[in-house]
């Protein structure tokens, strides 16, 4: 392989909640927003089936082109408006305005002209342009004549509507709601009182709503109401009523399609139906789980979608039932656990809703799960001290999970618990074994496991700034049966009543390195005597970690003064130290690599190196302009095979790290076309129908009607995914059920190429088939080897029937096992 | 040590009763209010919404409807089955007619003018024909199963509707037969109440009939078809009332959770002609029930339980920002229902049936100026008098107490009582003057004279009577008749200190002055377009100090007939721009008795101290000053310094009055303690409690 530059690249993760999201005309699809890319997903299965990428900065406003529902408009920081069809992924049109867009706007019968929010002047004064999309058959094309619309908006598209068909818009900024009609180029202003008292300053717009059939306008405001506006052709005989539910700001509205009723959702977590616009009538959906950012209501009008702070994304059905949820990773919280891997899903965990821990999939980019370790329910109020997720660790194998909890309400009240989850292979899940309140009389500073692999009692030290560490160990419960576990306090150390900062076992667990303020102890774990200690007078001890495999003699340590050391535990001597202000310090499990990221005004540098020598492997400047908060190596499913110095350490692990602004980064070596993720690449593939094994199957259907195939789409590429299981129940499964034709028609045809396989073969084995058949034969025609390689529906029938007289005796035994299987369960799909 | 001793008194506890009715008249721009006693108040609204009659109550006449018929005439129904009329010149009940139909729900007047129609217990709706001076019954409508609550004609005058128990029937009005009936749906967000009860309907000119109900609902029916064409739910509880602009543009509801809904008719969209009634703005200006509301062309009118009378201009109709543009609450009556005893430092309480008697607290203590004193010995309440309850218990329409303490008079709709108070030590005996003249039969206003020797009556006839007072006995002096051809009640009179001078002053005429040596008529203050809201003769000068409606202050001399320096001065400058918006009359005025110079005078919510020797403000300087000058070198607030000194410490303010040149009383009534009286409103789950 050819090794590339490492680039620092955004790995997912990006905000799903920045606008609203866009339903397709038939509601089929939900496109986001995410970052510099739009997503589109499944309404049906929250699945993503495709990214559009082509913006070459944050992707502000998405909008289906009003002229043809099979393509999208979307407009971007980069300045320009692209024009995508969305069912393949293809970038139509770029045309390009200029300045940073903020938001866009196309009135239903605005032939080619959009509505832009660009910035006139720093800091927040926005206009809204219009632009007129010249007609042109090249792929660029330059669209930068704008034509000043309204002055002072506000820069959210929350704040601008168009109403009665594009005759007017509507917008609200602070204390004012403006409305122009665009035919008598006539402006009517509304001013609501701001100033006199506490309670009109929470007059102020958040956002705006024109009723789709009606001269009505919908107003959000900071204190709840929502103000409904007629008869607004008049500064003077205008007329509002009031709806009031929220108890916190409005933060989005939306009116049905037919108008009948208006949505809107707030900090309550609640999205609102108010029927007929009356106070009296109004539906709830509750428990939404966070704030509601956006509402949308798809064209069609069954579906609504709420978007909400947690970057999650609620499908919503016309009678209020929630249907789908798509869940990015979770972001608007203080990351207090820092990153961690689950060893048995190799899952990103981290701080997701309150009071939960996230597992997020790294390579699906998509949440796995939330676990509830507070079990409290969360109440969204301004000033509420809630009890917040503090610490988290897993054990070596990950059959153990300690969290700490905790909740100041002033400094000498301090409520702290511990739990400590078993990982339990029936459910699949974590479930609560020990709760233990008040492990210590103060915060906890670090927790962490033993590492030993098939140790048989795992072991969990605290550390806390109550000046001592604490060992756990599971140990018999009080239980008569003696089948109970539970965890109890082992050993209770101190050193001279400093506080206790960081804890860390070696790689064998031999040893526990524990830092008090200035000095690092190092205990024995058998006897939990004090071995030695070190002390550079160096400032606080900041990171504590030991080195692996080649290196576990180090002992690594970083202070408050910027010194980064390196001891060594056989001469108990310091081995180096060298001046770096280091703000993350990770050893890499799988290597002896220890990344270090170095704070400096600049922005924030990566450092690889191996403990064993104070020289770095590898160096990256500025890979991010912000502070990096946390970061972790995530262990590689396909180990890579670099093999200069420098790269090296990519080939485990991958380092994944978070900054200030919470930004989830990696480094790659690969180009960003080769980043595209295999299953949506897959999903891509499926899309365009004819490569699933079904489609295989429908295929060689079709061409038995036929009797002969045409040799079509040979260019295109799939990667049948190498399982042990059967692929095509594999891919049954997996493949989302929008995608597959209707289940009788399947059924007949799946078990007639399951089980009538001396006629024809079935294809989910072509795969395995092949294989074994250049195990045997090596002189294989170079069309076969193809098919190996593409697994193609491209075969001839004079290959399918040399491969069926070649049947071996494995596979009879595994088509035997195939009429065993119950198929009862097809009936009921 | 402060300027003044202040007796601040709390233990007034008046309970102004509940209002059931409004009625408001275009023609006159005036506002009919009837309260749950009985009791008739009517506002002027062009004059700063001055309460300028009423009628007083009785306990068996509560009333359930008030109109005004033919322009100019009101008139009330209620339970005991009658139809009033009242007379506003004379300020009394013409007649009541009964209308045999048992308790009467509903009235209401047609669109002419010339036609009254009520609506009856036992269902049956009576047509009325007026005469010039009476009504007369002309024939009954198809009897209904159950009570008439509520009529409304159509603009026409052909059709009617009426609000009864579960259903709005819609009659014909020349054959008296029912053309459609509209039954309501009992239910009210899932839940079916036992019935609902119409307590509004009104009928529009496009035939549309808007009713509302009990189970909290606003409909809009369609005559023609009688079909249900839009329902708005707005309340949990009863819709009570609905009024309907003239125009048919906008409609009012009040609700018994004490909201005042606001429903407009607004086009849909600007293209189309297609209109809508939307309902737009709320209102939560009361508490309790809102029993009644009215439509004027440029305000809400709204009143209930509460006892609050709210007017609250709809700002699209305003054309001026002025005071007319401010939401008025109206809870106090415009007059006096406390007078004083100066010398025995009494204060008589006037209350709907009876009168308490109350002496004043007393302290030794000294303290600084604005220092709460010690009482050394606490107030006392000397007399409790209960109104004689032969013809049913008629409401006091007013009272007086001597200035000597030891006569007290009051007065009934048709009866009037003086009675001596003797002080013995601590004990009180208290005799009634019997064998009073016949002519004495009710009286708007009653005055002694500043040495208690004379007795003023204004009578609701128009004549005012002087009455000579001997120890135990009387002689009757001499009645001033009115003015040849007018019938004008004078129901404000004020006496000069020195005893030679009485004031008089009607509902719209100007102020009388009588000459009480010769018996005879002084001269006349030249009549002003606003009434006189309070009265009074300077002591030394003889300068009569009238105030009206609008806030302004003349001083006329009586001996010079003619407007003072001052006075001129004043009208001259123009009064302060706040001072002309203040919205509640000034209902008292006292004098200084070593300073000739200060006039002291308040309404409910201020206590002004008027120096005529300092220059008056103009629209530059600040009215309000919030706090006196302490130090008084100081020159900035010297300068400064102008004729008005304002406090507003004391609200709302009932009575104020100065006992002696250093003493000061003052009656509050705070609001709270009313409320506290009241029954308990219908309960809200308030968010956050």
């Amino acid at each position: 392989m050819v090794e590339e530059r490492v680039r620092v690249v955004r790995c997912g993760g990006s905000l799903l909640n920045f606008r609203r999201a866009v339903f397709s005309a038939d509601s089929k699809y939900i496109f986001c927003v995410s970052g510099d890319f739009i997503k589109v997903y499944s309404s049906t299965t929250e699945e993503c089936v495709h990214v559009l990428h082509g913006h070459k900065n944050l992707v502000s406003g998405i909008l289906l082109n009003p002229n043809n529902h099979l393509q999208l408009y979307s407009c971007s920081f980069d300045g320009t408006i692209k024009l995508w069809d969305y069912l393949d992924g293809i970038l139509i049109k770029t045309f390009t305005v200029g300045p940073k867009l903020h938001a866009l706007f196309i009135p239903p019968h605005a032939e080619d002209s959009v509505f832009l929010t660009i910035l006139k002047e720093d800091p927040d004064v926005f206009q809204l342009v219009s632009v007129k999309l010249p007609k042109s058959s090249s792929q660029n094309v330059e669209a930068r004549e704008r034509t000043f619309v309204l002055d002072y908006v506000n820069r959210s598209p929350k704040c601008i509507d168009f109403g009665n068909e594009g005759d007017y818009i509507a917008a609200v900024r602070d204390f004012y709601l403006s409305v122009y009609f665009l035919k008598k180029k006539k402006t009517c202003n509304f001013t609501l009182p701001s100033t006199k008292n506490k309670k009109n300053a929470r007059n102020r717009f958040t956002c705006v709503a024109c009723h789709p059939k009606e001269d009505c306008i919908a107003s959000g405001h900071m204190d709840g109401k929502i103000r409904l506006w007629r008869n607004f052709h008049d500064e003077k005989q205008y007329t509002y009523t009031c709806l009031h539910w929220h108890h916190d700001m409005v933060m989005d509205l939306a009116f049905t399609v037919s108008g009948s009723s208006l949505l809107s959702g707030g900090r309550e977590c609640v999205l609102v139906e108010w029927r007929d616009g009356a106070e009296k009538n109004k539906e709830f959906l509750p428990r939404l789980g966070s704030t509601i950012e956006h509402i949308s209501v798809s064209p069609a009008g069954d579906l609504f979608c709420t978007s909400h702070s947690d970057n999650k994304i609620t499908v919503i059905q016309r009678n209020l039932d929630a249907c789908a949820v798509i869940q990015g990773l979770v972001k608007d919280r203080s990351i207090s656990t820092g990153l961690m891997v689950d060893p048995k899903t190799k899952a990103l965990v981290l701080n997701g809703k309150p009071g939960h821990l996230q597992f997020y999939s790294l390579q699906g980019d998509k949440q796995l799960y939330n676990l509830d370790i507070i079990q409290q329910e969360y109440i969204n109020d301004d000033g509420l001290i809630q009890i917040e997720l503090k610490k988290a660790a897993f054990s070596h194998s990950g059959t153990w999970l300690a969290t700490v909890e905790q909740r100041q309400e002033n400094p000498s009240e301090l409520e702290m618990q511990m739990k400590l989850w078993v990982y339990s292979k029936k459910t699949q899940g974590f479930s609560l074994n020990t709760k233990i309140a008040m492990p210590h009389d103060d915060h906890i500073t670090a927790l962490c496991f033993n590492n030993a692999e098939n140790y048989e009692r795992p072991m969990l030290v605290t550390a806390s700034r109550d000046g001592h560490f604490k060992v756990w160990v599971l140990a018999d419960d009080s239980d008569i049966y003696k089948k109970a576990i539970g965890w109890t306090c082992d050993f209770v150390g101190s050193y001279h009543k400093y506080q206790a900062t960081n804890c860390c076992f070696s790689e064998d667990s031999s040893l526990l390195a524990v830092s008090f303020e200035e000095i690092v102890t190092v205990w024995d774990s058998e006897t939990w005597e004090l071995k030695c200690t070190f002390c550079q007078r160096a400032g606080k001890i900041r990171h504590l970690c030991f080195g692996r495999l080649t290196c576990s003699k180090f002992l690594l340590g970083t202070t408050e003064n910027a010194i980064l050391c390196c001891w060594n535990l056989l001469s108990c001597s310091l081995q180096w130290s060298a001046k770096l202000n280091v703000s993350v310090l990770e050893a890499d499990p799988y290597s002896d690599h220890v990344a270090a990221v170095m704070q400096s005004a600049a922005g924030s540098d990566l450092f690889v190196f191996k403990p064993s020598e104070p020289r770095p492997l590898y160096v990256q400047r500025t890979i991010s302009r912000e502070e990096v908060q946390w970061g972790v190596f995530v262990p590689r499913d396909v180990p890579e095979s670099f093999t200069s110095e420098a790269h090296q350490w990519l080939n485990r692990s991958q380092f994944y790290f978070l900054t200030q602004s919470q930004c989830l980064l990696t480094f790659s070596t690969k180009s960003p076309e080769e980043k595209l993720t295999p299953t949506s690449k897959q999903l891509l593939a499926e899309e365009s129908l004819p490569t699933t094994p079904f489609s295989l199957i429908l295929g060689k259907h079709r061409q038995q009607q036929d009797a002969r195939s045409s040799e079509t789409s040979e260019n295109e590429l799939v990667q049948l995914p190498l399982t042990e299981n059967i692929p095509a129940i594999n891919e049954l499964l997996h493949t989302p059920a929008h995608v597959l034709p209707s289940a009788s028609f399947l059924c007949s045809l799946f078990v007639n190429s399951l089980l009538l396989s001396k006629e024809t073969k079935s294809a989910e084995e072509v795969p395995d088939e092949v294989d074994m058949e250049e195990n045997k034969d090596s002189d294989d025609s170079d069309e076969e080897n193809d098919v190996t390689e593409k697994a193609q529906e491209t075969h001839n029938t004079d290959l399918r029937d040399d491969v069926i007289h070649q049947l071996s005796k494995y596979e009879e035994k595994e088509l035997r096992k195939f009429r065993k299987v119950d198929y009862s369960w097809l009936a009921a799909l | 040590m402060g300027e003044f001793k202040v007796h601040r008194v709390r233990f007034f506890n008046y309970v102004p009763s509940g209002i059931r009715c409004v009625a408001y008249n275009n023609q006159s721009n005036r506002l009919a209010v009837s309260r749950t006693d009985g009791t008739v108040e009517i506002y002027n609204l062009s004059a700063n919404y001055f309460q300028e009659k009423f009628f007083p109550g009785h306990e068996s006449r509560a009333t359930e409807a008030l109109c005004w018929a033919e322009g100019q005439r009101l008139f009330s129904a209620g339970l005991n089955g009658e139809i009033l009329e009242y007379d506003l010149q004379a300020l009394n009940i013409k007649y009541a007619l009964d209308a045999f139909g048992g308790p009467i729900w509903s009235m209401t007047a047609s669109p002419s003018g010339s036609q009254l129609l009520v609506g009856c217990e036992d269902g049956s709706v009576k047509l009325f024909e007026l005469t010039p001076d009476k009504i007369q019954f002309a024939r009954n409508f198809d009897r209904q199963k159950s009570r008439i609550l509520s009529l409304s004609w159509h603009p026409a005058g052909t059709h009617i509707a009426a609000g009864s128990i579960d259903y709005v029937s819609v009659f014909d009005v020349k054959s008296g037969s029912i053309v459609r009936k509209m039954v309501l749906d009992r239910q009210h967000l899932g839940v079916t109440k036992s019935r609902c009860i119409v307590w509004g309907v009104a009928f529009l000119s496009d035939g549309t009939v808007i009713s509302v109900d009990s189970v909290g609902k606003v409909q809009l029916w369609d005559s023609a078809t009688g079909t249900l064409v839009k329902s708005h739910v707005i309340a949990n509880a009863d819709v009570q009332s609905i009024a309907v602009a003239d125009q048919e543009d906008s409609f009012v509801v009040g609700t018994a959770e004490g909201t005042v809904f606001h429903f407009q008719l607004v086009p849909v969209t600007s293209s189309s002609s297609e209109k809508q009634w939307v309902r737009t703005k709320p209102f939560q200006h009361h508490t309790h029930d809102v029993r009644t509301v009215a439509h004027s062309p440029t305000a809400l009118i709204s009143g209930g339980t509460d006892t609050h009378l709210v007017i609250r201009p709809l700002m699209e109709k305003v054309e001026v920002k002025n005071y007319d543009a401010a939401l008025r609450k109206i809870t106090f009556p415009h007059r006096r229902l406390i007078s004083c005893s100066k010398r025995r430092q009494l204060l008589l309480f006037q209350f709907a049936h009876h009168l308490e008697l109350w002496r004043l607290g007393s302290t030794v203590a000294t303290g600084k100026n604005g220092d709460t004193l010690p009482l050394s010995k606490n107030a006392d309440h000397l007399l409790h008098l209960k109104t004689k309850v032969r013809k049913g218990p008629e409401n006091i329409s007013c009272s007086c107490v001597s200035p000597c303490g030891s006569w007290i008079a009051y007065s009934t709709a048709s009866r009037f009582f003086l009675y001596r108070v003797k002080y013995e030590r601590d004990n009180i005996s208290l005799q009634r003057v019997s064998k009073m003249p016949a002519f004495l039969r009710s009286a708007l206003h009653i005055l002694f004279s500043e040495d208690s020797t004379k007795l003023f009556v204004a009578s609701n006839q128009g004549s005012l009577h002087i009455i000579h007072l001997l120890e135990g006995n009387f002689k009757h002096l001499h009645t001033f008749q009115p003015q040849s051809g007018t019938v004008e009640a004078m129901c404000l009179l004020a006496v000069s200190p020195d005893g030679n001078w009485l004031a008089a002053s009607g509902t719209s005429a100007g102020v009388h002055v009588y000459d009480l040596n010769h018996l005879k008529l002084h001269c006349t203050v030249p009549a002003y377009n606003f009434p006189v809201t309070a009265l009074a003769i300077a002591p030394n000068t003889n300068n009569l100090v009238i105030a009206h409606s609008d806030q302004q202050v003349f001083e006329f001399s009586i001996p010079d007939k003619q407007y003072t320096e001052w006075s001129r001065a004043v009208q001259k400058q123009g009064l302060h721009q706040l001072w002309l918006q203040r919205d509640t009359p000034i209902t008292h005025i006292s004098f200084h008795p070593k300073r000739p110079t200060h006039i002291l005078l308040h309404d409910t919510y201020m206590f002004c101290l008027i120096d005529k020797s300092l220059p008056l403000p103009n629209d530059k300087t600040m009215l309000y000053n919030p706090l006196p000058p302490k130090n008084e070198s100081d020159v900035f607030l010297r300068r400064t310094a102008h004729a008005f000194k304002i406090s507003k410490i004391y609200k709302p303010l009932l009575f104020m009055d100065l006992l002696d040149e250093r003493t000061l009383v003052a009656v509050e009534r705070p609001l709270d303690d009313i409320i506290a009286q009241l029954p308990p409103p219908i309960k809200k789950k308030k968010f956050g409690t």
